[in-house]
């Protein structure tokens, strides 16, 4: 099997797939050309995470790895979801193929993004090195 | 409901091979180059293979059948010893195209890496080489040209007798990659001026593991494996008896059954692709008409192929993409973007290969699960939220 159990059931029954109407951050990253595109929303209450949302473009595992993410950062604090790792989305997700690990890195730089449009909507002073430049597709060799 | 859909990739062994083949697995064990009774009696079921495999691709002599471990082995060996055969006359200069199987392709990169000169034609929008650009492309030092009979991908059926009408006028060899045409499509090495052609059992209802390649008797092969005298000295080992007897049996049977098959199979081919193309924002790759009877291959805008492959699979429909990203790579499928699909629409692609033994309960299964799935995952996609609000301009009309 290509995947782990964990993957395809968040691919089967991904968690708090949809879009968010009035949503307080929105991160988009990915490109349509390098096969993945992954856009999160976040319902921000008094800097708790209340919802969030995703909508992706991609592969099983990036499908997946949206999911997880989502279910990693709903009901926490705005801080926390800046400390989710592509890492600990692999973990939690029982691993990933080598070649899929981008899609973890993807669901990282979602969330960031997002928080990062949270921080912008808001004038929310922050450090500009805790974002990283744009997602670069470094794996798709365009 | 299980539908198989990926004959392509693999073809099950059909019954009568399978029988053909178990004697020599349980009695008739012998060692073609022992001098024995079991020994001569394997040596001369070998000699009857090798005939009747001549006989149904219409080879001059069974001795122009060299036998390998399948269509990878044979694409190598057969672009490997026309490159050698064309340095010896100072001529080193290759001429393919852009979407042949990377057996093909990756020899070719290595040649190049050798020195040779490789030209790569492009592939018109319907997927057939036109033989004038063969010919536009022939030089003085030209060694070898290598076209695929069928495309692997989108099955496409390239005009073989007319490029092989070329080459022999210009006094180029000729190579055709017919790993998915022979069985399938009338083969005539004679007829269509074919100097080299690779075959592969599997798909066409042999075993695994075996195939074969064609060499008019005047091209002297390079051998890619060394050691014993078996194949004339071309091919080291000791030769796969049941693997052989398999795939003659198989090309007997897919050869005498060829016209039956591929009118039944055209009809269920035309019924999903016309199903098929009513998925909005959709698209037939390849020629509609010069196509294997039993492909079909689409690309769908604003979804992932991959993603689609594993939802089919839970509903019961094993097909392929194209898509590499169930290969190893994140690059979509050279085949497509060499027909000039730009990448975002080549993520997008699926392709369903039908067999012999495909119903149409089956085909109605695969047209009642491909839209609802196409349709979920674009309900979860940013790419064709964008297109539908008008974001992004529609690729597919």
């Amino acid at each position: 099997m290509l995947y782990s159990e964990k993957v395809m059931d968040h691919f089967r029954n991904p968690r708090n797939v949809g879009k968010l109407d009035n949503a307080d951050g929105v991160g988009e990253v990915g490109n349509a050309k390098c096969g993945d595109i992954m856009k999160i929303f976040l319902k921000i209450e008094e800097g708790i995470i209340t919802d969030v949302k995703f909508n992706t473009f991609g592969c099983g595992s990036a499908i997946a790895a949206s999911s997880m993410a989502t279910e990693m950062i709903k009901g926490r604090s705005v801080e926390d979801a800046l400390t989710l790792s592509n890492r600990a989305v692999v973990e939690a997700l029982d691993g990933l193929p080598p070649h899929k690990i981008h899609c973890s890195v993807l669901a990282e730089e979602a969330v960031r993004a997002a928080v990062k449009d949270y921080y912008d909507k808001n004038g929310i002073a922050y450090n500009p090195k805790l974002f990283k430049n744009a997602h670069e597709c470094e794996h798709c060799h365009l | 409901m299980r539908v198989y859909a990926d004959h392509a990739a693999t073809t099950a062994v059909h019954p009568q091979v399978i029988e053909a083949m178990l004697p020599y697995f349980r009695t008739h064990s012998g060692n073609p180059s022992s001098l024995h009774t079991a020994g001569q009696e394997a040596a001369s079921v070998l000699a009857d293979a090798r005939a009747r495999i001549a006989k149904c691709l219409n080879a001059a002599r069974p001795e122009e059948i060299y036998f390998t471990s399948g269509g990878s082995e044979a694409d190598n060996q057969a672009i490997l010893s026309a490159a050698e055969l064309g340095a010896k006359k100072d001529k080193k200069h290759i001429i393919s195209t852009k979407f042949e199987h990377h057996a093909v392709l990756h020899t070719l990169n290595k040649l190049e890496k050798a020195g040779f000169e490789i030209t790569l034609l492009d592939v018109p929008p319907n997927g057939v080489i036109r033989p004038e650009q063969v010919a536009e492309a022939i030089r003085p030092d030209t060694a070898l040209v290598s076209v695929m009979f069928a495309n692997n991908e989108i099955g496409t059926v390239q005009p073989i007798a007319e490029i092989g009408a070329v080459c022999r006028e210009r006094g180029v060899l000729f190579h055709t990659d017919a790993v998915q045409a022979v069985g399938h499509l009338e083969v005539d090495v004679q007829a269509m001026n074919i100097d080299l052609l690779s075959l592969s059992a599997h798909k066409f209802h042999g075993p695994k593991g075996v195939g074969a390649l064609y060499a008019r008797r005047s091209i002297r092969l390079q051998s890619l494996i060394e050691g014993g005298a078996q194949e004339r000295g071309k091919r080291a080992g000791t030769e796969n008896i049941p693997g052989i007897v398999g795939m003659a049996t198989a090309l007997e049977w897919a050869c005498a059954h060829r016209e039956e098959h591929a009118a039944q199979l055209r009809v269920l081919r035309d019924k999903l692709i016309s199903a098929l193309s009513a998925i909005p924002h959709s698209v037939l790759n390849g020629d509609p008409d010069a196509r294997l009877p039993g492909n079909v291959h689409f690309c769908f805008e604003g979804i992932e192929g991959e993603s689609l492959l594993l939802l089919l699979d839970d509903a019961g429909v094993e097909a392929s993409s194209g898509s590499a990203c169930t290969s190893g790579s994140l690059d979509p499928s050279h085949v497509l973007l060499a027909l000039g699909r730009p990448h975002e629409v080549a993520h997008g692609s699926l392709r369903l290969t039908l067999g012999y033994e495909t119903t149409e309960e089956e085909v109605d299964h695969i047209i009642r699960t491909v839209p609802g799935i196409v349709a979920y995952l674009r309900s979860i996609s940013p790419v064709w939220d964008a297109l539908e609000k008008g974001e992004r301009p529609y690729i597919l009309a």
